[in-house]
């Protein structure tokens, strides 16, 4: 049932800038697959291209063996739900899950009664029993979003595409159908690609992570990948609440501002960028290889504190965080030590990190 | 005192709305209304109450009456329907293509509007008559349009055809288009995604205007009397008889006559709406 998706060099221009840049993508079957970008960089026009929606102006797009690049989006056979649902809205619930089977042609079409069984499960799948009789109009957000994952696995597709499945619904509800959705996909194995600008969501939910910027692949790994190891700066930008410090860069150590560490730098030496997350720097006594910083303000978040230090004039500031009972106050001077190292050269072109 | 008390329902004449000025709006609209649209109506059912009900029957039933009445609801009737079909049409390409000229020929949709009515009515007949460009195209084939029941119908459609394209153009334009790519990725073709998702959506708009039309057909005069030929028994409408009974000074035949049109007017009307708000509610609207 689950078939492999692959992109190659598939692309999208419109009105002369391109949406989607001569990408290559691997999904493998039976595998979930978070696209995961900023806004305009091209995940959407990618999903599109995926399920037929758009005509691709270069590439090939492959599921499994079967060349899919001239297919119309009614033979492709997909899945697809959108952001804001798209249910019919003069059908019933359950009419709207039987839509697809009930617009086959006669040959394939199943009896009326197989599609009232079919109905029937999938209104267990998703939870919605008893509401089959309803109209779109008459369910809250959470629930018609599942009559819209309903009405797409009723076709039995061969790949789900999800266009910011949760986009519209609030947090509370983001986080329930979540869960309940790579259940879903546990249970129904179907190769799963899925469009997010929350990196949150696409860490937790997904098998793999494709990070896209300005209509290019820029990393695609498992969650630990695109946290821990980063393979440019613009993903070690996006990622994991990291801020960016411009430094200088010589073999084993580093300048920032006026304060230089010994760090491993790799190759990178020059002008370079620096990348930061709350949980990289650790408090720690004055020493050769730590850094003092002002502190700029303290705040609570969950669990622990933030703070926002500075580690010279000039240099944007660089959260912090630390346990809930410490008493670091605004003006104090801080010393911390950086447990992660995610430096990148700014020489790249490209490769500035920045998230436009 | 306990809280049941004083929350206790009250028969009120409206439920109580949060937006302010409903005894203001609602007295002027229904003055306005009483004004414009109930008065006259009702000296003109007053009128042809001098008769009595056996009276405005005998009229009703003469059988000139009769047939003038027939021909102005049934070709009034066809006229609309012809224009739910060509107005949906018209509306589909000037909401969904883009194409050069689109916006003079959405100016000249409401062409009808303005041309004073005799004007369409020659120009109808001088087009449709045997020896007029189209006639003379249709003439070899023993088709006559101009002097017959054929020829109201072509004026009605003509008059008729703005109500429905307004009416179904914004809807149309309004329309979810993700509705249709969401039909069209589960294996729904185009005729069936337009046939079980489009129409549907369109149903209440493409009833208001098919009611707007029906009704400025049925009481259409100006245009149909010059292409109708006029002749009783085939292709003579009421509202001409009204005009024929009020030259020969007879007020209360005429007001008969009008009041059995208003009759089989409101009721048609009535249905239609009745039609309208069950569509509207599949729709999930209050």
């Amino acid at each position: 049932m689950a078939v492999a998706i692959t992109a190659q060099g598939l692309g999208k221009v419109f009105n002369g800038t391109a949406a989607v840049d001569r990408l290559d993508l691997a999904v493998e079957p039976g595998e979930l697959l978070a696209l995961l970008g900023p806004s305009g960089s091209g995940k959407t026009t990618l999903l599109r291209l995926v399920a037929g929606l758009e005509a691709p102006d270069a590439g090939r797009l492959l599921f499994g063996e079967e060349d899919a690049t001239r297919l119309a989006a009614r033979q492709r056979r997909v899945g697809f739900v959108f952001q804001h649902y798209a249910l019919f809205k003069h059908l019933t619930v359950a009419d709207n899950i039987a839509y697809g089977l009930r617009v086959r042609p006669r040959r394939t079409r199943p009896p009326e009664a197989e599609i009232q069984r079919r109905v029937g499960e999938l209104l267990d799948l998703v939870q919605l029993n008893g509401l089959g009789k309803r109209r779109p109009a008459q369910l809250s957000g959470g629930q018609r979003q599942r009559v819209a994952l309903a009405r797409a696995l009723a076709v039995e597709p061969r790949v789900l595409l999800l266009d910011e499945p949760f986009g519209a619904l609030d947090a509370q509800v983001r986080r329930d159908l979540r869960r309940w959705l790579r259940d879903i996909h546990e249970r129904t194995g179907h190769t799963t690609l899925f469009v997010t600008h929350d990196q949150e969501e696409a860490l937790e939910l997904a098998d793999r992570v494709a990070i896209l910027n300005r209509g290019r692949l820029e990393q695609i790994g498992t969650p630990d990948d695109i946290l821990d190891r980063p393979a440019t700066a613009f993903v070690a930008g996006f990622v994991g609440e990291a801020v960016r410090l411009a430094v200088e860069a010589a073999p084993g150590t580093i300048r920032i501002g006026a304060q230089p560490i010994s760090i491993p730098t790799g190759d990178v030496s020059g002008p370079a960028a620096l990348f930061i997350r709350p949980r990289d720097l650790l408090v720690c006594d004055d020493g050769p290889d730590a850094l003092s910083a002002r502190v700029i303000a303290v705040r609570r978040t969950g669990p622990a504190r933030r703070a926002d230090i500075s580690f010279g004039p000039g240099l944007p500031a660089v959260e912090v965080e630390l346990p809930a009972t410490s008493s670091v106050r605004k003006g104090d001077t801080l010393h911390v030590r950086l447990t992660a190292v995610r430096l990148f050269s700014s020489s790249r072109r490209g490769d500035d990190g920045r998230q436009s | 005192m306990s809280v049941a008390a004083l929350v206790a329902p009250r028969a009120v004449f409206v439920k109580p709305s949060p937006l302010p000025g409903f005894g203001l709006t609602f007295g002027f609209a229904l003055t306005y209304l009483s004004l414009i649209v109930l008065i006259p109506l009702a000296v003109l059912v007053w009128r042809a109450s001098g008769l009595g009900l056996d009276g405005i029957w005998r009229v009703a039933t003469e059988p000139r009456v009769l047939a003038a009445l027939r021909t102005s609801f049934v070709t009034a009737a066809l006229a609309a329907l012809a224009n739910a079909v060509f107005g949906v049409v018209v509306a589909w390409v000037l909401s969904r293509y883009s194409f050069p000229g689109r916006r003079l020929l959405d100016a000249v949709v409401d062409l009808p509007f303005a041309l004073p009515t005799a004007v369409a009515g020659i120009a109808l007949a001088a087009l449709y008559a045997p020896n007029g460009w189209i006639g003379s195209l249709l003439a070899p084939f023993d088709i006559r349009i101009a002097y017959t029941p054929a020829g109201i119908f072509v004026a009605l459609v003509f008059i008729g055809l703005p109500f429905v394209v307004r009416t179904v153009q914004p809807v149309l334009e309004d329309l979810d288009r993700e509705v249709e790519e969401a039909s069209a990725t589960l294996g729904a073709s185009r005729g069936q995604t337009v046939r079980r998702v489009v129409l549907p959506l369109l149903a209440p708009a493409i009833l208001t205007g098919v009611a707007l039309a029906f009704a400025r057909a049925v009481g259409e005069y100006g245009s149909v009397i010059f292409i109708a030929g006029n002749m009783p028994f085939r292709s003579e409408i009421a509202p001409l008889l009204i005009v024929m009974r009020l030259e020969e000074f007879d007020y209360t035949g005429a007001s008969a006559i009008a009041t059995i049109m208003l009759a089989i007017s409101f009721a048609s009307l009535l249905a239609i709406n009745a039609l309208q708000a069950v569509s509207r509610r599949r729709l999930g609207h209050a």
